[in-house]
């Protein structure tokens, strides 16, 4: 319990990946499913970290977690661009409403 | 009791704890500060996993760039006419339910694993991960790194497209 081991950073990264899937599915802001999917993927980088601190060795994990990071970075300009799109057309970012595939 | 354990602890747990508030608070602007908290104490957890580039690329990267672009988007899109983002009481049963069984079933099978230990974990060489990460990524990781150049160039074109207004 003392000694910090890679089964305490797994429990914390799966309660916040589990954190992540209920936001994604509660919510119903756009902006708040964007929060969501930015949980579960901090939740994967932290696996990818600890098991390669404690586990594989070398930098592997931390490369993998670096990858992550550019492509989280990258889906959140695309989803907010969208999400101003779809404001700009339905005057809302409720999903609900996000429901005709023409705007 | 060791200071990588009280660190630990401190962070996880603000991690943790922050991570469930973004799952309880109705205002969208809470979730956003809350995922501060959740982000920073993730890059905490990074430097204590001797993973120092990484800590500082989340906490420049993420808490300093994406965060602000989602309070960005909280603030351009705050004046929506039906704000009606309470969810109802079963949503949130089932949300709970799934959850619960979601984190039941990842802990359990994580704690039940036996996960392979390093073959020779103990004569660690001196590890730099700004110079060891620079030179992979220009020698091993060459393939994925130019992908991921490509795919920040057409995201940036392509946030442009779908931002402009007079896009008809």
């Amino acid at each position: 319990m003392l000694e910090i081991g890679l089964s305490h950073y797994l429990i914390v990264s799966a309660f916040v990946f589990c954190a992540g899937i209920a936001v994604m599915t509660l919510k119903r802001n756009a902006v708040g499913i964007l929060i969501g999917a930015e949980l579960v993927l901090n939740a994967a980088n932290l696996n990818f970290i600890a098991c390669g601190r404690y586990r594989v060795g070398g930098l592997d994990g931390q490369i993998a977690a670096a990858f992550v990071i550019v492509l989280a970075a990258a889906e959140a300009a695309i989803a907010l661009a969208i999400f101003l799109s779809f404001y700009n057309s339905h005057a809302t970012i409720d999903v609900d409403h996000g429901d005709a595939l023409k705007g | 009791m060791s200071l990588e354990t009280v660190v630990f602890y401190i962070f996880g747990g603000l991690m943790v704890v922050s991570s469930l508030a973004i799952v309880v608070s109705r205002s969208i602007v809470r979730s956003a500060v809350w995922l501060l908290g959740t982000l920073v104490s993730a890059g905490v957890l990074y430097f204590l996993l001797s993973a120092n580039f990484l800590g500082a690329i989340q906490l420049i990267v993420y808490a300093g760039g994406i965060l602000i672009l989602i309070v960005f988007g909280v603030m351009l899109t705050a004046k929506s006419p039906y704000v009606r983002f309470n969810a109802r009481p079963r949503e949130i049963a089932i949300t709970a339910l799934v959850g619960v069984i979601l984190f039941a079933g990842l802990s359990g099978l994580m704690l039940a694993t036996d996960w392979p230990a390093i073959p020779d974990a103990a004569p660690e060489r001196e590890v730099r991960p700004v110079a060891d990460i620079g030179r992979s990524l220009l020698t091993q990781y060459l393939i994925p790194f130019e992908l991921v150049s490509v795919l920040l160039l057409a995201v940036m074109i392509g946030a442009a497209y779908l931002a402009s207004p007079e896009k008809k």
